[in-house]
């Protein structure tokens, strides 16, 4: 954990309420893909935890959906807005235990940290399946830049807009050889993969209320096989064989 | 040079500052960030006899100028504690601790406290008898004088360690329940734990925290502790530390004007985890402006 000023380089509406934001700063605490970034904002009591979609040596880039009044001052801020940020929290994902055939599934702003996660699989050699699922066509994004990357993107809509109908469980479905899955989007999703019987393991990125992200306060444990944790120190990664719903 | 040092009966701090318990954990994750050897001395997290998992989530609500918590004194149990978090406190803070602790029956309270005694690092007994979050517990002993009382007198019984009593504001006359627990053998208080407080989803309906109401804490509620340590230095003759709101050199100033000894900060460290580092490098040039060389000199002196 690193606590540092971040100066905001731009900003980038990519939905009706989602926006692409880039920080310049000191990432040296940053280690693992899925850890996220805890902000503190003019007028606010509690930081705002956002997850880390990306990082290089001196530069953040993190995808806000707006939900509250926090992400919603967060993505007007002007270019030249200078951020406290504690960075490097969280444990973040292993992918040295994806194996040969890892799928990483995302539901809607939860396909951030995926896109970091798949690059740096990519880097180490793997090239995974990625499952991406959103309401609708016009909620999509990133769509792109996971092509870019160079891994093989699945998307499906509720509405079947685009991509395949139905959600990203219905994706991993079809392709069975992948039994090692990386997760994050809403709990309902996290919770319909978690279900999924070709799965023989799994890393599941948590939401939660915090108070300080950083593992003082308790404020955002949470029940598993290994008794309880806080999802924003002891997390926000939790393994499928831990998981209590 | 300015003399940050002061005292809370026979134990000395280096300064006024402590940061409170329930939001220094066992000081592990600040020790990553500082050298916790700047504090005065720091409260540890609430230890009850029995390891305890807290409350359902979600267990914190932001407000105005401040927060709501309801995280039920999850803790590992004091035996789980001593065995393990103790050894490692004494590697990465070498000042006097304050031990917090919980309880649930005057005998648990006695026992809790009973199993510090050999603990050399722990200066000084916080005991808890207001966390509102806990239905069967401690908020009836902190809104009773005469339970106060006796759980001030069972702690008494069991140990030679100072005994500082934390008291609740969610009661009448905060100044009634400080008399019975000095008439009862306390050697300072700790106010004040939070206010109870509640919010509600607007879009849901239902209450923002799954235990329906939490504490309330960070600057909202320091005017309302500024009171009652005023209204218990009146009242009393103990040493007190002053807690509620804290954020700043300045209201570590006020809050000792008003009579405390020594200051905790509390939900400051969760927006800002070198909150209790900025404030007291920032302390000695307060103090010049005020024109204090001692810092202790503040303690009471708008009376």
């Amino acid at each position: 954990m690193k606590q540092s000023l971040f100066t905001l380089e731009h900003t980038r509406q990519l939905t009706g309420d989602t926006y692409e934001l880039v920080l310049s700063g000191d990432t040296s605490a940053v280690t693992a893909p899925g850890q996220f970034v805890n902000i503190q904002l003019p007028g606010k009591f509690l930081r705002r935890p956002i997850s880390i979609c990306n990082w290089t040596e001196d530069a953040l880039l993190l995808l806000v959906r707006v939900v509250g009044e926090g992400t919603h001052d967060l993505v007007r801020c002007v270019p030249g807005t200078e951020l406290d940020v504690l960075s490097g929290l969280g444990n973040g994902f292993d992918l040295t235990q994806g194996g040969a055939h890892p799928i990483l599934l995302g539901g809607g702003i939860g396909i951030a940290p995926l896109y970091g996660l798949a690059q740096r699989m990519l880097e180490a050699g793997v090239t995974p399946t990625v499952g991406l699922g959103f309401r609708s066509g016009k909620d999509a994004f990133y769509l792109e830049e996971f092509s870019k990357l160079g891994c093989r993107l699945l998307v499906a809509t509720e509405d079947g807009q685009l991509g395949t109908k139905g959600f990203v469980t219905d994706l991993a479905k079809n392709v069975r050889e992948c039994d090692y899955a990386f997760v994050c989007g809403p709990t309902p999703m996290l919770k319909a993969v978690h279900g999924l019987g070709q799965l023989t393991g799994g890393q599941f990125s948590f939401e939660a209320r915090m108070g300080c992200g950083f593992g003082a306060c308790m404020g955002c444990s949470v029940p598993t096989t290994n008794g309880y944790k806080r999802v924003c120190k002891d997390g926000p990664i939790l393994y499928k064989e831990e998981i209590v719903w | 040079m300015v003399n940050l040092s002061v005292r809370l009966g026979d134990v000395e701090l280096k300064n006024p500052v402590i940061p409170a318990s329930g939001t220094f954990g066992y000081g592990r994750e600040y020790a990553e960030l500082y050298d916790l050897d700047i504090l005065g001395s720091f409260s540890w997290k609430g230890t009850t006899a029995a390891p305890r998992p807290g409350n359902p989530q979600p267990r914190i609500a932001e407000t105005a100028a401040g927060m709501l918590n309801a995280v039920g004194l999850q803790n590992p149990g004091i035996d789980a504690v001593i065995a393990e978090e103790v050894p490692n406190i004494a590697r990465i803070f070498h000042g006097p601790v304050i031990a917090n602790v919980g309880g649930f029956s005057l005998q648990e309270y006695a026992e809790n406290c009973a199993k510090l005694n050999d603990i050399d690092q722990v200066a000084i007994l916080e005991v808890n008898i207001s966390c509102p979050n806990v239905h069967a517990g401690g908020k009836n002993f902190g809104c009773d004088p005469h339970a106060a009382a006796e759980v001030t007198r069972a702690v008494k019984a069991v140990t030679k360690k100072p005994v500082f009593m934390k008291l609740t504001p969610n009661v009448t006359d905060i100044a009634e329940i400080a008399r019975a627990c000095a008439d009862a053998g306390a050697d300072g208080l700790c106010l004040i734990n939070t206010l109870l407080g509640m919010r509600i989803d607007l879009k849901t309906k239902r209450p923002l925290i799954a235990n329906r109401t939490g504490g309330l804490s960070g600057p909202a509620v320091f005017p309302v502790a500024v009171r009652m340590v005023w209204d218990v230095y009146e009242a009393v003759k103990l040493p007190i530390i002053g807690c509620g709101g804290v954020s700043s050199a300045e209201d570590v100033c006020e809050m000792m004007l008003a009579g405390a000894s020594a200051v905790e900060i509390g939900a400051a460290n969760l927006r800002d985890p070198c909150a209790c580092k900025k404030i007291i490098e920032a302390l000695p040039a307060v103090c010049e402006r005020l024109g204090v060389e001692r810092i202790a000199d503040l303690t009471g002196a708008a009376h």
